[in-house]
């Protein structure tokens, strides 16, 4: 069996995971990346998408909305935003998602239009994989 | 020496009030506990995204490309004061022990000829410094409406500051709250948020990993320094949060104890008035009989 190593998710509010994990998926702003153990250390932000972690005692999936990824050699912990596993997701809280980036954009600059365009984009992405539909 | 049915009353007046105190002390000890668990919720992500920031901050000051956000506008003459307090009283000192603190700074600064300006978080606070600081006050948040924080109000809270920090409308803010130690003690902290300021890493602690950054060291920095100060907020309205309920507990626990004490010295002077009555109609009773 491969190595494991720790994986932690936690979310401003209370921490969502807490186990060994084989590999993890990581939606990356500059695209996915999967860690696993004795990865490089490695800090990275996250775009609106699915964390998917292997472990040996079964798969779980998150939805989560952005923040960032500290990867170590020996653990891997995903501080997001906002996480939700995806079991748990519903219409309500993608379109609370939605609302929120529209409110961001409302007061946009012109340095951060591009992010947040794409921010909406990702979080359409994120509705497809999961089966839900993003309200226009 | 004060009637019978007036004693009567007030013990049952002060029974009352014991009942309330009682029951609000109860109602503080079941939130102080939620609120506890919230704050413990909290605080591994708090530890993390400090450790990790700090980090970045630690290896990008100094450089011209801080952002403004780190490095600071370039001068400290307007100064911010967000002062955190409860949206209720009966809770002891717990308000005017922030208050108190919030306004040592500000006469500092006033002293040394800074601007100030005032941010309240919360009723308490905003009822007990606009009688000083009306003219400085810039904003309220009112979070009355608001049963359990939850990182949202943090974020908008944030959102706010930073917003007024591009504009220009101060150099630097600090927040005033209650940090929660034990249900007795809850000690009035002031924190930078504004430019960020972080407890220095120890020594040999976090240096000895070189993480890979993605997309940049100062992209990432970039982000997440808002974030940092929502996280900071956050952990500050928890503190809060946890510390007014236990202030109330303490305070509620106090004016129960009182009332009973009161009763019990009521009820002693009702007692002997009782027995001077009594006693005093025995005489009449027995001096009149002799009178025959």
């Amino acid at each position: 069996m491969a190595d494991t190593m720790q994986f932690d998710l936690v979310s401003p509010e209370r921490s969502l995971a807490s186990l060994q994990a084989t590999a993890v998926q990581l939606p990356g702003t500059d695209g996915d990346m999967t860690a696993m153990a004795n990865h490089a250390p490695t800090i990275t932000t996250l775009r609106p998408g699915i964390v998917r972690v292997e472990a040996p005692e079964g798969n779980a999936e998150f939805a989560v909305t952005g923040g960032f990824a500290e990867v170590t050699a020996t653990g891997t912990s995903v501080l997001a935003e906002r996480a939700v596993p995806v079991s748990e997701m519903t219409q309500e809280i993608l379109d609370a998602f939605v609302s929120d980036a529209a409110a961001a954009s409302e007061n946009a600059t012109a340095e951060n239009l591009d992010e947040l365009a794409k921010r909406t984009v990702d979080i359409a992405a994120m509705a497809d994989a999961l089966g839900l539909t993003v309200k226009a | 020496m004060a009637n019978l049915k007036d004693l009567r009353n007030r013990i049952a007046n002060v029974k009352n009030t014991r009942k309330i105190t009682k029951a609000m002390q109860m109602v503080a000890a079941a939130k102080l506990r939620r609120a506890q668990e919230a704050a413990e919720a909290g605080r591994p992500y708090a530890e993390r995204f400090n450790a990790v920031l700090g980090g970045l901050a630690a290896a990008s000051t100094g450089g011209d490309s801080a952002p403004k956000l780190l490095a600071g506008s370039g001068s400290d003459q307007v100064h911010l004061l967000v002062v955190m307090t409860a949206e209720r009283g009966l809770c002891g000192g717990f308000n005017s022990s922030i208050v108190k603190l919030a306004r040592a700074k500000a006469e500092d600064l006033l002293a040394s000829g800074k601007t100030v300006k005032i941010l309240t978080v919360g009723k308490k606070g905003r009822e007990q410094l606009k009688r000083e600081y009306a003219d400085h006050m810039i904003g309220h948040v009112d979070l009355s409406g608001v049963r359990n924080v939850a990182y949202d109000n943090a974020q908008d809270i944030a959102h706010d500051l930073i917003h007024r920090f591009n504009e220009g409308e101060y150099d630097v803010a600090t927040i005033f709250y209650n940090t929660f130690e034990s249900v007795i003690t809850q000690v009035p902290t002031a924190k930078q948020v504004i430019p960020a300021s972080f407890d220095a890493p120890e020594e040999g602690a976090t240096t000895s990993t070189v993480y890979d950054y993605e997309p940049s060291e100062e992209g990432i920095l970039k982000t997440l320094l808002p974030s940092g100060v929502a996280t900071q907020v956050f952990s500050a309205l928890l503190e809060n949060a946890a510390s007014e309920q236990g202030a109330r507990m303490a305070a509620m626990d106090n004016a129960t104890r009182n009332a009973g004490e009161m009763i019990e010295k009521l009820t002693i002077q009702y007692n002997r008035s009782r027995q001077a009555v009594i006693t005093n109609e025995l005489i009449e009773i027995i001096s009149g009989a002799e009178a025959l």
